[in-house]
């Protein structure tokens, strides 16, 4: 029997990789500029069919913006935006074939939550027991058959959420645009509900374009993720690569927690790389290579679960270096080891606690090895 | 048992009532006074209530000010609207400044002067092109254009609050621009929209001094009359008048209230349930 990662059945192919494959939604150097400011500065992007797309970033970086020039709420200074194959310049956004859930809901809040669900049919001019019909079966869907008659008012956040999501789906649009879907909603139940919002996305196989500045979320939910910063695109790719293959500096740092160092070039082979480093105090062994020249200064960052620590020094002669214990950090399934070491910097290590209140396999003030595989330290060059 | 605060409080509120009622309640007990003076209780009777209505010019002052009010609140909620959702939604656009002083001005213009500039207005127009003769047409035309700045303004205020994602949600959802703003925006601030439209009629069936400025010798209004009658003297059917316009405003705020709080009840109870 083989053994198929989950993730990868789930989405089996990837269009984005596929050079014939034809992109549903194009967005080509579009630039948005609010007077002499852009929000959103030269942004090119391909989004695939059926695609769970994560728009992540900081805030101010243009998310919203980019997303409101998809629905049509404001329109490119510059370039254009095709949605399968058509080009949006001038199109409404009551004529786009494309609908949003709002960060606030946005819930009409004289209507019930049936008649919220049929606002958007009823525009298309259905019939009654068709639009009947299809609001009954979202609102199973969304399992809020029995608050139909409610207002919003009545409905508890997770509920709003629902029906802002249902009305939204309901006119069964080519893009469906979620700006912070999930963000009034506590931790647990948003937990929850990312997974109820894939299963509901594959289910009717509509493409999600999903704003976010949590990106634990959008490495949960993503099929692809574009991680923005001050109105650019930084990086695109699949939650593994970002997190495992970060281009630069600022998208290290922005998923997930990483120990960065300044470090120097010194051997460049196409198999592996040198790296002199005065704060880990030695030199680095990195078994990629890097497209930068011997000599030039580099970063080297490493991810916290990746290092390991012991009491004993491990075998071997690179990418090893010692520390004191300063802080640990339990976190309940993890505790963190914050070490200084001997240049002064500090390395967080993040190593699961496997046993029910074992004692700490290291104590405050230790001295201790910290060492790392030659795969798991990345070369950064900007 | 109550506290020293609010035993204060209770006092105080207790004088306020007193202030605002009392002349009210003896407006009402005068009108069953006997006597003619106004001012003299001579007994109880019914005699001014009989007389009321053969007091044709006054029932029929009564009637013409309550047709101008309704006619006025109704034209002014419109026309205010539209001034108020102008000024609340375009921030920037040319002759702003103007705009919001022209519509503002009335406010704050003393009504005299605006009573003459409008019969200045009217007479010029009804001598160039015969229309409009002064009367029912001018006193309402007349008290559109002050109680529309009321509308204009409490409008614009309620659309501060307004959540305009409501509205790109309908268009999200394919609506037209127009249609939201009767489907979404409307049915959302009509509140407002009815808060308008009372002061408008209050402000209307209140109006003496433009009224008396622009009206023409047919179109006596209620209040015109009872100024004029005051001069000469008042007939005790004053107080039955006014007896009649404070039932009827007690009874519309009752109806209002019960309604409100009905809706409120059936709020609570599909909240409950549901
Ligand atoms: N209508 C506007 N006029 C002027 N500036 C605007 C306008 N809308 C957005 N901006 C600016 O554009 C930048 C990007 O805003 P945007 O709302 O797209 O950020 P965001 O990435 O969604 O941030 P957040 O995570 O805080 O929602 C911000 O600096 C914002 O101030
Ligand atoms: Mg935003």
């Amino acid at each position: 029997m083989a053994i198929v990662d989950p993730a990868r059945a789930r989405r089996a192919p990837e269009p984005w990789n596929d050079p014939a494959a034809i992109p549903y939604v194009r967005i080509e150097n579009v630039v948005k500029r609010f007077s002499d400011f852009s929000a959103v500065n030269d942004i090119s992007l391909n989004i695939y069919r059926g695609e769970l797309f994560a728009l992540l970033g900081g805030s101010g970086s243009g998310k919203t913006t980019l997303l409101r020039m998809l629905a049509g709420f404001e329109t490119p200074s510059e370039g254009r935006i095709l949605i399968d194959g058509v080009d949006m310049a001038g199109v409404p956004p009551y004529d786009r074939p494309v609908n949003m859930m709002f960060q606030s809901y946005a819930l009409f809040p004289h209507m019930n939550v049936e008649q919220n669900i049929a606002f958007g049919l009823k525009q298309d001019g259905l019939p009654k027991p068709q639009i009947a019909e299809r609001v009954g079966a979202i609102l199973d869907m969304v399992q809020m058959s029995q608050f139909a008659k409610r207002k919003p008012h009545q409905l508890s956040g997770g509920q709003r959420q629902r029906v802002a999501l249902a009305r939204a789906l309901v006119k069964q649009p080519k893009l469906l645009l979620l700006d912070e879907p999930l963000a009034a909603l506590d931790k647990k139940l948003r937990e929850q509900t990312q997974f109820e919002l894939m299963t509901i996305q594959e289910k009717v196989g509509i493409t999600f374009v999903m704003v976010t500045h949590d990106q634990e979320e959008a490495m949960t939910m993503a099929s692809r993720i574009a991680v923005m910063d001050r109105g650019e695109i930084v990086q695109v790719g699949t939650p593994n690569e970002i997190y495992e293959y970060p281009n630069s500096r600022f998208v290290a740092d922005f998923i997930g927690s990483v120990n960065m160092y300044e470090g120097r070039l010194v051997e460049d082979e196409s198999d592996h790389v040198v790296i002199d480093s005065p704060a880990l105090g030695g030199t680095v062994y990195v078994d990629h290579g890097v497209s930068a020249a011997p000599g030039a200064n580099v970063w080297l960052a490493i991810r916290p679960e990746k290092i390991k620590v012991s009491r004993t020094r491990p075998a071997g002669t690179h990418n090893i270096t010692r520390g004191k214990v300063r802080d640990i950090g339990y976190l309940g399934d993890v505790s963190n080891y914050y070490v200084t070491l001997q240049s002064g910097e500090t390395m967080e290590a993040t190593l699961p606690n496997l046993v029910r209140l074992a004692e700490p396999a290291v104590l405050w003030d230790e001295e201790v090895w910290l060492s790392w595989e030659a795969e798991n330290a990345i070369v950064l060059t900007s | 048992m109550l506290d020293r605060r609010s035993r204060l409080v209770l006092t105080a509120m207790a004088f306020a009532f007193a202030f605002l009622y009392i002349p009210i309640v003896s407006v009402i007990v005068y009108s069953f006074n006997e006597s003619r003076l106004v001012t003299v209780w001579s007994g109880f009777s019914l005699k001014w209530w009989r007389e009321l209505p053969q007091n044709t010019a006054m029932v029929s002052a009564a009637l013409l000010s309550l047709k101008i009010a309704f006619v006025t609140a109704t034209v002014a909620v419109v026309l205010g609207t539209f001034a108020g959702v102008a000024l609340a939604r375009y921030k920037r656009f040319r002759g702003r400044t103007l705009f919001t002083g022209l519509i503002t001005a009335p406010l704050v213009m003393p009504e005299v002067i605006m009573g003459i500039s409008l019969l200045l207005l009217f007479v010029m127009l009804e001598r160039l092109t015969g229309w409009p003769e002064r009367g029912f047409t001018t006193v309402a035309i007349a008290h559109v254009t002050f109680t529309m700045a009321y509308v204009a303004v409490i409008v614009q205020s309620r659309l501060v609050t307004f959540d305009y994602a409501l509205e790109e949600a309908a268009q999200d959802l394919g609506a037209r621009p127009a249609k939201v703003f009767f489907v979404i925006t409307l049915p959302i601030i009509a509140p407002a929209l009815v808060s308008g439209w009372l002061l408008a009629f209050t402000l209307s069936l209140d109006d003496l001094v433009i009224a008396q400025f622009v009206t023409g010798p047919a179109d006596t209004t209620l209040p015109i009359l009872v100024y004029s009658s005051v001069r000469r003297g008042v007939s005790p059917e004053i107080n039955v008048l006014a007896s009649i316009i404070v039932g009827i405003v007690t009874i519309g705020i009752i109806i209002a209230t019960l309604l409100l709080q009905r809706r409120e009840r059936i709020r609570r109870r599909e909240a409950w349930t549901g």
